[in-house]
């Protein structure tokens, strides 16, 4: 027997993104969270513009180190944003289906002629928008200020290097925002999901970088007496850390906007044979670099989603 | 006249519980249809099975000829729900609410506008349109409900608990807002634990227990059935004795309720018998009356005898 069902998944599927993202565009929460990571990067990029001015150097990316560079105490725009960015994701989905749940609306919208699909994917998509928004407006704000300040056009490579990075942001953002969905549906009151997300997001801001050489200690032990095994050690703890899209998200941020790393792993002497230290990478190459971290978390994101998606499919909607 | 809603041998295990156990249900097209049942006999969940919106572990179901598994989309074109303590976006205006559930109709927007327009009239909240959601009553609420399932010019309503929790005002306006929709030709499946009210708007009710269906029927006819056709005759008399009076009637028993006051059971209709006895003992009869048998003792007696006959077997 065919059990094809009729019509289409996407029927519905624009409303409920664009009304998500009316919602969020005009919640307080939303407002709230985007005034932190305005005013966060906005002072970092400040105090970095700053100290750009008085070390005068001769650089070739100089408008780039306006992203990366740290300024003592604060950490740099991307280090900012790759703290910060899984916060507005969780902000924006911590309760998007137990809310519905909650507020009792889940049974009439689904009586609505959409699929469940519909409400699930046009949730995920209303964030989506709403970060996409949200970053565009960060950036050129940020590269409006560079100009601004440094009375410096960025070049035409720094312009494309700018924007693979805003595309890395968006993916890493979407990751959380993928896991902030899973957990509203798997908990039933939103505080609970609001805490499970953050407490996957402390992990792996914070303690992942401590837990990964511990783990990978446990795995290998390390023989002073056979260097193997401090290779095997090292290769293992960044597998490990390489777990957390915090890390993922740290180096392609370092590979676009600092051209001249050459490797994101283990470099071994032989390998630098007859290299030109400190010479930047063609942009071509820069990306190829940091393909697999794009690959791995565009697939962690398809994963997240599907999990999630299965598990909306197969839940009860009765309270 | 056509069957809207048919369902043959539906069951919906949750688990090891069973929610609904083996549903046959037909109702007609223009009917107001009463799911009848305390809370947990599985009337919400029979609601759902109907809308496609949880699966039956066995059985068929058919809504306007449609199967709401496989044609969801066009079974809830036309099948407008009001879920049991309906929730709407509490930041979001009554307009906008109703906005929303049109957008997610396809309705295009003019059409849309004009639609809700007409439909908050009907409820009567124009008023309030623009006003937001977290403002309204309950009973407010429930109307915003019955607007969001006209809007989308349903053919049939499945209402659940509409009045659950509702003030004796509000619900006679529900009630009197649910006539009128059946009027404009609206077939109407409503539920309720309240069996009282239901029995005054119901053509024909079913009562659940324990995930199957009791009785099915129309009102007076279920009454006849199961009170077994007998009449309840309330009587007020002086001076005279009712008890005795009437001894050497057959079929009627005679209850004593407080001194003055008397209810006989009988076959029959015994009004003019009784009143011919007192007057005739030198009594005064002050009232007598016959008691409508409510749908509550119908449902009390036919499931205490059900549960009778399960424990003797």
């Amino acid at each position: 027997m065919r059990r094809r069902r009729e019509g289409s998944p996407f029927t519905g599927l624009a409303a409920v993104a664009l009304k998500e993202a009316a919602d969020h565009m005009t919640s307080a929460r939303i407002h709230l969270v985007m005034l932190l990571v305005l005013l966060t990067a906005l002072g970092a990029v400040y105090a970095t513009i700053g100290e750009i001015k008085q070390t005068f150097s001769e650089d070739q990316f100089l408008f780039l180190r306006v992203f990366t560079m740290a300024q003592d105490p604060l950490p740099s725009f991307v280090g900012f944003l790759g703290f910060l960015l899984p916060l507005v994701a969780i902000a924006l989905g911590f309760d998007a289906i137990n809310g519905e749940y909650n507020r009792r609306t889940l049974s009439r919208v689904l009586s609505q002629p959409i699929y469940r699909d519909a409400l699930l994917t046009g949730k995920y998509l209303g964030g989506l928008i709403v970060i996409a928004i949200c970053l565009v407006t960060l950036w050129l704000l940020v590269t409006g200020l560079g100009i601004l300040l440094l009375g410096l056009p960025p070049s035409a490579e720094e312009i494309v290097r700018g924007l693979a990075f805003l595309l890395a942001s968006f993916v890493y953002a979407g990751v959380w925002l993928a896991v902030a969905l899973l957990f509203s549906i798997v908990f039933r009151a939103p505080a609970t999901s609001a805490l499970a997300a953050l407490t996957v997001w402390l992990l792996f801001a914070i303690f992942w970088s401590m837990l990964a050489p511990l783990i990978a200690g446990a795995i290998v032990t390390v023989d002073p007496l056979n260097p193997t095994t401090a290779v095997a050690h090292a290769e293992w703890q960044t597998a490990i850390s390489r777990i957390s899209p915090n890390m993922l998200y740290g180096e392609m941020t370092l590979a676009l906007l600092s051209p001249e790393t050459r490797t994101l792993g283990l470099v071994f002497a032989s390998q630098l044979h007859q290299a030109l230290l400190g010479a930047p990478l063609p942009v071509s190459e820069s990306l190829s670099l940091i393909w697999p971290q794009l690959a791995g978390m565009v697939a962690a994101l398809v994963v997240l989603f599907t999990i999630a998606y299965v598990t909306f499919q197969r839940q009860e909607i009765r309270a | 006249m056509s069957a809207v809603i048919e369902t043959a041998g539906l069951v919906k295990r949750y688990g090891r519980t069973t929610a609904v156990d083996g549903i046959d249900l037909v109702v007609e097209r223009g009917e107001v249809f009463g799911l009848l049942g305390p809370n947990g006999s599985g009337k919400t969940t029979t609601i759902l099975l109907l809308l496609g919106l949880t699966e039956p572990t066995a059985g068929t179901v058919r809504v306007l000829g449609l199967d709401p598994l496989r044609q969801p989309l066009a079974v809830k074109r036309r099948v407008g729900y009001l879920p049991d303590e309906v929730g709407f976006y509490e930041r979001l205006t009554a307009r906008e609410n109703l906005s929303y559930s049109a957008r997610l109709a396809g309705l295009a927007s003019s059409d849309a506008r004009r639609r809700i327009d007409e439909v908050l009239a009907r409820v009567r909240l124009t008023e309030v349109a623009d006003r937001r959601v977290s403002t309204f009553s309950h009973g407010m609420r429930q109307r915003l409900g019955i607007a969001d399932l006209l809007l989308k010019r349903a053919e049939l309503a499945i209402l659940d608990e509409p009045t659950a929790g509702l003030d004796p005002q509000s619900t006679q306006e529900l009630l009197e807002l649910i006539q009128a929709l059946a009027r404009d030709g609206i077939t109407i499946v409503l539920s309720s634990h309240l069996l009282g009210m239901v029995q005054t708007i119901c053509s024909r009710v079913a009562l659940f227990s324990r995930g199957r269906i009791g009785l099915c029927g129309r009102v007076d006819q279920l009454t006849a059935d199961v009170l077994g056709g007998r009449y309840v005759i309330e009587a007020e008399a002086e001076g005279a004795d009712l008890a005795s009076l009437l001894g050497d009637l057959p079929d009627a028993a005679t209850v004593l309720e407080r001194p003055g006051r008397w209810r006989v059971e009988a076959k029959g209709d015994l009004r003019p018998e009784i009143a011919r006895r007192v007057i005739g003992a030198g009594g005064t009869l002050q009232s007598i009356g016959l008691r409508q048998a409510s749908l509550d003792e119908v449902y009390a007696r036919y499931f205490e005898t059900e549960a009778g006959h399960a424990k003797a077997a």
